[in-house]
């Protein structure tokens, strides 16, 4: 079988050639390793290699896809996405113009595959070691996963774009148990490619696992509206559920009710809101210099002092909505054509610190750390690692795990302070029609939400 | 094959290879369009050793690179778990019924007839609602091949048919939905459109929702959503043996109501999770999970079972790692009352339909606590309308310790699932004012 050079080259000949609006091929190679543990034990350590393809076309408005393991009869493989693209097509192909680009982008960050199992064993094995020191603690679950990846995207403007990336995912989990109830807390870490970024978390790990044992203790929430604290983890996973989803054009384009609930210029928050996505801050998960469309990267604001004044675009959607396209068709792998998706998403710092922020609330909620979050596009939940109460502006008691809940139309403009404490989120996924987990960031200062529905007994 | 574990056989004491062949075909709709056509080919080999005494993995698309991937399961095997069992030898399967090369042979205008038609039944009853609707066919050839002379084949095929629909009135969103797969090809969009029909005029009004304890109906879509990630949890042998499961000190006591029976069973003709063996070459069976509310087994695969002393359930399953215990296709026993008994039976009340975020919690100890994404008030034994901005929180065992009733009218949810509606006597709720 050709490597994914040799096959690009030769579709790099012949992509033109065919009866259709557009085509665009992307080869990938990549290399995976992962090691688990289970309680005490290493579980699984593996390392895998997969090289693949697509074909995408657009015949009259109609796209085909094809997805293949086998870089052989590559020609068959065009006439098959052109034939499908040509079944579906019934209007006029509409893709935002991009100039074609030739490019070549190495990775500055060595690949974490060329660190032997050994030595990444080695740091686990002094993260389990730490977990498993806390007292009245069950069990644990480590698992750490890296890649490296290469990949090359052609298209018949006569792009040519091979890049590079490499990446990083580790999540840990205590569990503590007693009188038949379990309870557990999480870490979870992300980044660019870098094992050092791995490396010093042995106190994050040690509070974790304490804060696990903890939990058996602590008391539920009783359910209803509170004022509720974020910390920039949680705030992070906040704007990406509760606004980043509901930006992504590929919801809003072809349906004119959204279109005219998503106008540019509406209110959706107070005067010092500013969220913004952007792929283009160097060293993040959700950064690259070309999305899988071969359009540039951008920085792209959704909200600027509280009003939408943008969104995230393919370039069908930004044709079909006559705005800029942004750069923000991905797909996780070459198993996938790219939707759109969110990069590195945030809310800009505001003025207040984090005291002001606790100081005035008699009786609140203060969450803490990432456990999930999920979006309908109206309403969007989104769960804590770790929650406290907070009492006559002091952080109190520690609470079970919170999910909280909220409707974008009204939620965000019940954000009423913001800190300027912006940190980034570069642990877990994003998941969206069936591709998940793609790497992305979020981040955000600690921020203060007013009547803010938290589930509870 | 033969030659990859030949090869393997020399640098280790015991080797197993498996592949998976895939082929799968998609015709798409967006916005009550047709938009896409995908077809995806893949091919997927695992390797799988002990050496010295420990396991070793590794994974494959190159089936021309050998030497790589016998290098990367030699590496891994350093380092790996113990292995505490052996690769089964050659034994005979139980004939299940999971290839119909009608599936294959369905032809993409054929889908494009389905969705289109599935589409309009929908636009039929709701003009302005948008649909997204996907109609696939898919192939797949699992083989696996050990040291000890086991090996299995075999072929089967899954056809599915799935529509989304959002209906968006000034800033209020409302989405339906309904999926459903099949080892034939499906010819009945009028089964489809009819749940969500349905679904449409229970959700016309909307109906508020105060806040405190109030007595919960789980459609089979809502006991999927909030309870079963739980059990799924809690039956897994592995989670079992590190102690991390609720249950799983409790074998042959009872810890849910005597109205609950659930069981795994791999073996019914033309699911799309069944299968004549597991991803280890152990023989598919059915295993009761709950009898009666008595906790009755445990899922298991070879290497978890072994470590506990038992034996393996058939239900090493392989989600791109080592096999690890996964149900195959869950059931849980249909009871007595219809769903308008129990309906009737609530003077204020919710059906749940789905539930978002339910899995978020601390899902290993059975709490649950998610938004009502759809479902409906029940007031003086008739529902009223849809409820919106709502949580509802609880505790599976809490809540299957003691339930109201089981309906009689099971339904599958999303092919890996059949359940009856769930009545619970009461559930925390927690409303927006």
């Amino acid at each position: 079988m050709p490597d994914i050079e040799t096959a690009a080259a030769r579709l790099a000949e012949i992509l033109k050639r065919y009866k259709a609006d557009y085509i665009e091929a992307r080869l990938e190679e990549s290399q995976r390793s992962h090691i688990t543990y289970r309680g005490q034990e290493l579980e699984s350590a593996g390392q895998s290699a997969a090289v693949g393809g697509n074909i995408r076309a657009l015949v009259k408005g109609g796209w085909g896809f094809v997805s293949f393991n086998d870089l052989d009869n590559l020609p068959r493989r065009i006439e098959l996405a052109v034939k499908q693209a040509t079944l579906v097509g019934r209007e006029k192909s509409q893709l935002a113009p991009v100039e074609p680009v030739v490019d070549t982008v190495t990775s500055k960050q060595d690949s974490p595959l060329a660190i032997p199992l050994a030595e990444k064993k080695k740091l686990l094995d002094e993260y389990n070691e730490i977990i498993w020191g806390t007292p009245r603690l069950q069990t644990s679950v480590i698992g750490y996963a890296d890649s490296h990846q290469k990949t090359i995207f052609l298209s018949s403007l006569g792009s040519h774009i091979q890049q590079q990336r490499t990446d990083i995912n580790l999540r840990l989990s205590a569990v503590a148990a007693g009188d038949g109830e379990v309870q557990q807390s999480n870490l979870s870490l992300g980044s660019r490619g870098d094992f050092d970024s791995m490396r010093r978390l042995h106190k994050e790990v040690e509070e974790m696992a304490k804060h696990a044992v903890e939990l058996l203790s602590a008391p539920q929430v009783k359910g209803g509206e509170y004022t509720v604290v974020l910390d920039p983890v949680l705030a992070g996973v906040f704007v990406h559920e509760a606004f980043g989803h509901l930006s992504e054009s590929d919801f809003v384009y072809e349906d004119d009710r959204l279109r005219q609930v998503m106008v540019l210029g509406k209110r959706f928050g107070s005067g010092e809101l500013n969220i913004v996505d952007s792929a283009t801050r160097p060293g993040l998960r959700g950064s690259y210099k070309y999305d899988d469309e071969g359009v540039p990267a951008s920085k792209t604001y959704l909200i600027k002092e509280g009003r939408l004044v943008g969104r995230l675009h393919s370039r069908e959607t930004a044709a079909k909505m006559g705005e800029k396209p942004t750069g923000n068709a991905r797909a996780i792998n070459y198993r996938y054509p790219p939707i759109v998706r969110m990069t590195n998403t945030y809310i800009e710092p505001g003025k207040s610190s984090f005291k002001d922020i606790i100081a005035g609330i008699k009786e609140g909620v203060y969450a803490r750390n990432w456990f999930g979050g999920t979006t309908s596009m109206e309403m969007f939940t989104f769960s804590a690692g770790e929650a406290y109460m907070i009492r006559s502006g002091r952080i109190a008691e520690a609470l079970r795990p919170v999910v909280l809940t909220g409707n974008v139309f009204t939620t965000l403009n019940n954000i009423d302070a913001i800190a300027s404490d912006l940190d980034m989120n570069q642990g877990g996924g994003c998941g969206k029609g069936g591709q998940y987990p793609l790497p992305v960031s979020n981040g955000s200062p600690h921020i203060r939400i007013s009547r803010c529905l938290v589930g509870g007994c | 094959m033969e030659n990859i574990l030949a090869l393997a056989r020399k640098v280790a004491e015991a080797a197993e290879v498996f592949t998976v062949a895939a082929e799968e075909t998609s015709v798409q709709f967006e916005t009550n369009r047709l938009k896409h056509i995908q077809s995806k080919q893949s091919t997927h080999l695992a390797l799988r050793i002990i050496k010295e005494g420990r396991l070793g993995y590794a994974t494959t698309t190159e089936l021309d690179d050998v030497k790589n991937l016998i290098n990367n399961a030699v590496e891994t095997a350093r380092f790996g778990m113990p292995a505490k069992f052996e690769l089964p030898p050659r034994v005979s399967y139980p004939t299940i019924d999971i290839f119909d090369p009608a599936v294959e042979a369905t032809p993409l205008e054929e889908m494009n007839k389905l969705g289109q038609e599935l589409i309009e039944l929908i636009t039929g009853h709701t003009p302005e609602i948008l649909c997204e609707a996907m109609v696939s066919k898919d192939t797949v050839s699992v083989k696996l091949l050990n040291s000890s002379g086991g090996q299995a084949e075999y072929r089967k095929s899954i056809f599915g048919i799935g529509i989304y629909g959002s209906l968006i009135r000034g800033t209020d969103m409302l989405f339906v939905g309904e999926s459903q797969s099949s080892g034939n090809p499906l010819t009945r969009p009028e089964d489809i459109a009819k749940v969500v029909i349905r679904q449409l005029e229970l959700a016309k009004n909307q109906a508020p929702v105060p806040t405190g304890q109030l007595p919960v109906i789980f459609t089979p879509r809502g006991a999927a959503s909030a309870l079963v990630p739980s059990l799924v949890m809690a039956f897994n042998g592995k989670m079992v043996l590190q102690g991390a499961s609720p249950i799983g000190t409790k074998l042959g006591q009872k810890v849910f109501d005597s109205k609950i029976s659930l069981w795994d069973d791999p073996t019914l003709a033309y699911r799309p999770h069944s299968r004549p063996c597991d991803d280890e070459g152990v023989a598919s069976q059915r295993t009761p999970l709950i009898e009666q509310g008595v906790v009755a087994n445990f899922l298991y695969d070879l290497q978890t079972a072994a470590l506990a002393s038992t034996r393996s359930t058939g239900n090493g399953s392989r989600g791109g790692g080592l096999p690890a215990p996964a149900p195959s296709t869950l059931i849980i026993a249909p009871g007595q009352t219809s769903m308008d008994d129990m309906v009737k039976d609530i003077k204020e009340g919710l059906v749940i339909e789905q539930l978002m975020g339910a899995e978020q919690g601390n899902i290993l100890g059975g709490d649950f606590s998610g938004n009502v994404l759809l479902g409906y008030k029940v007031e003086s034994g008739k529902i009223v309308g849809r409820v919106k901005n709502t949580m509802v929180s609880g505790n599976v065992y809490q809540v299957l310790k003691e339930v109201s009733a089981v309906g009689s009218q099971a339904e599958w949810v999303g092919g890996l699932l059949y359940t009856p509606p769930l009545y619970c006597p009461r559930l925390s709720v927690a409303a927006k004012g």
